[in-house]
């Protein structure tokens, strides 16, 4: 199975409220919220890390999951979030753009 | 309001979190619009390293929403810089401007930085009209060219119509142009005095007997983000507006107040951090502690739930705790039903020229009324 990278799509909005992410499409204003561990996606998603490692290092460290099903769960919401063009995902890593930043 | 902005708000707001800021970038314009609050002078604009700062300091405290606006933006020769240091910050940019010195390069960099919408300020279809009010020639043909570059760049842009005597005829024609344009329009009857305290625009504002007719057919521009809070189902625990809870304002010179529209300074960020004049100013928590039930004459009005009454307006009326006459003038005209403080007002009026007959004796000479 071929490595799948994450990365912020550079045209969107994002900041942390109160451990909630909000993000605003820059295609077409739609706000979005993350639940905890969709924002510990979002904040991890660099386009070098590859998805599983992220999921490794930053989800199963910290909630009690199945490895193999948080992955599987975290690879649903990564293409969920593609459709929304708020994240970006591909199986080689993603450059990153000029103008996208770390969202506080 | 998206209902979700309004959950982010609620939060927002128990959190004690600014998330959304105005911030000037200069003062200086290069239209005069004979309505504008502004003076169009350059007394020590924030230098771009401070602006930098700034808007770390913004993140840093949760701002999400940053409207730049000025004065013209496009003055600002570091204009670019700063657009792009804040979307590094992911801000969600929404930018003010008359748009007469954007072109095709600088709307697809516009584009390419992300920006959620540009408003341009358009006071008619008619050059004529409009120009006499920017003193500007051609400014309007400049900035419907601006407008067509946006929005070929696929950006979300809003005609902003300011209504005054100059214009009042012309509402539907900037309503017509944004829709044959595809784009969005908003109408705003609202003149704010000079910084200065100086009134005399006012006189620009339109006849409020319009303003009946106006509201059947437009709706009226209300600031998404500036909006009346509902904190319960208590309508006089409401909060009046959002500024100094969840919304600020930031001028060229680092000072801080609640509103653009509410010239309360309460610090400034040349000398402070934004998050501890946010959190700490005496100034700022005055502000916040205002709910409806505080309110000199609005408590007894028959609007109070529904009024739209901006607690910058009365504090340049004289007290943020009263009423605002212009916001009186709107409910009178979206209902018919006088406020209080019109009533009041014209009660005031009434004692002031009444002159009463006086009683004379009947036995004196020539005895009769006064008057």
């Amino acid at each position: 199975m071929s490595k799948l990278y994450i990365a912020r799509s550079p045209r969107v909005a994002a900041r942390s409220l109160g451990g909630e992410m909000m993000i605003m499409s820059g295609r077409d204003s739609t706000l979005f919220t993350l639940n905890q561990t969709a924002s510990i996606l979002w904040r991890a998603a660099d386009g070098s890390t590859p998805l599983e490692e992220i999921v490794q290092q930053k989800i199963c460290s910290e909630f009690e999951v199945d490895p193999a099903e948080a992955l599987q769960d975290a690879e649903t919401l990564a293409r969920e979030l593609a459709g929304h063009q708020i994240l970006q995902i591909s199986e080689q890593p993603i450059p990153p753009p000029g103008a996208s930043g770390e969202a506080r | 309001m998206s209902n979700l902005l309004e959950e982010m708000t609620r939060k927002a707001l128990k959190l004690n979190i600014p998330l959304s800021v105005q911030l000037d970038l200069t003062y200086r314009c290069n239209e005069r619009c004979v309505h504008c609050y502004l003076d169009h002078q350059d007394y020590g604009e924030m230098t771009t390293a401070e602006i930098k700062r700034l808007l770390d300091e913004m993140a840093e405290a949760g701002v999400f929403i940053l409207t730049l606006s000025g004065g013209e933006i496009m003055l600002r020769k570091d204009f670019f810089e700063i657009l792009e240091y804040a979307r590094q910050l992911t801000f969600c940019v929404k930018l003010k401007t008359n748009a007469i010195l954007i072109r095709e390069q600088e709307a697809a960099r516009i584009r390419e930085l992300g920006v959620e919408s540009i408003q341009i300020s358009i006071y008619s279809h008619r050059a004529e009209v409009h120009d006499a009010i920017t003193l500007v020639p051609g400014s309007l043909q400049r900035s419907l060219d601006a407008a067509s570059f946006l929005k070929s760049q696929g950006l979300r842009v809003v005609l902003a119509n300011v209504l005054m005597v100059q214009n009042v005829q012309d509402y539907q024609g900037v309503r017509a142009l944004a829709t044959e344009m595809g784009l969005e329009s908003t109408l705003d009857p609202t003149i704010t005095p000079m910084m200065d305290g100086d009134r005399s625009v006012l006189n620009l504002g339109i006849d409020p007997n319009s303003l009946p007719q106006i509201f059947r057919e437009e709706a009226i521009a209300e600031d998404e983000e500036v909006c009346a809070i509902e904190t319960g189902d208590d309508i006089l625990q409401h909060l009046p507006c959002s500024a100094g809870h969840t919304t600020c304002y930031v001028s060229p010179y680092g000072d801080v107040y609640p509103c653009v529209q509410f010239p309360l300074p309460t610090g400034n960020v040349r000398k402070q951090r934004f998050i501890d004049i946010w959190r700490h100013s005496d100034e700022m928590n005055d502000v916040r502690s205002i709910r409806l039930k505080d309110l000199n004459t609005c408590t007894s009005c028959a609007h109070v739930g529904s009024c739209s009454r901006c607690p910058g307006l009365a504090y340049m009326e004289g007290n943020m705790r009263g009423p605002s006459s212009q916001d009186c003038e709107k409910s009178f005209a979206k209902t018919g039903v006088p406020s209080a403080n019109m009533l009041a007002k014209k009660r005031g009026a009434a004692n002031l020229v009444q002159i009463r007959a006086i009683p004379v004796p009947a036995s004196v000479p020539g005895a009769g009324a006064i008057a």
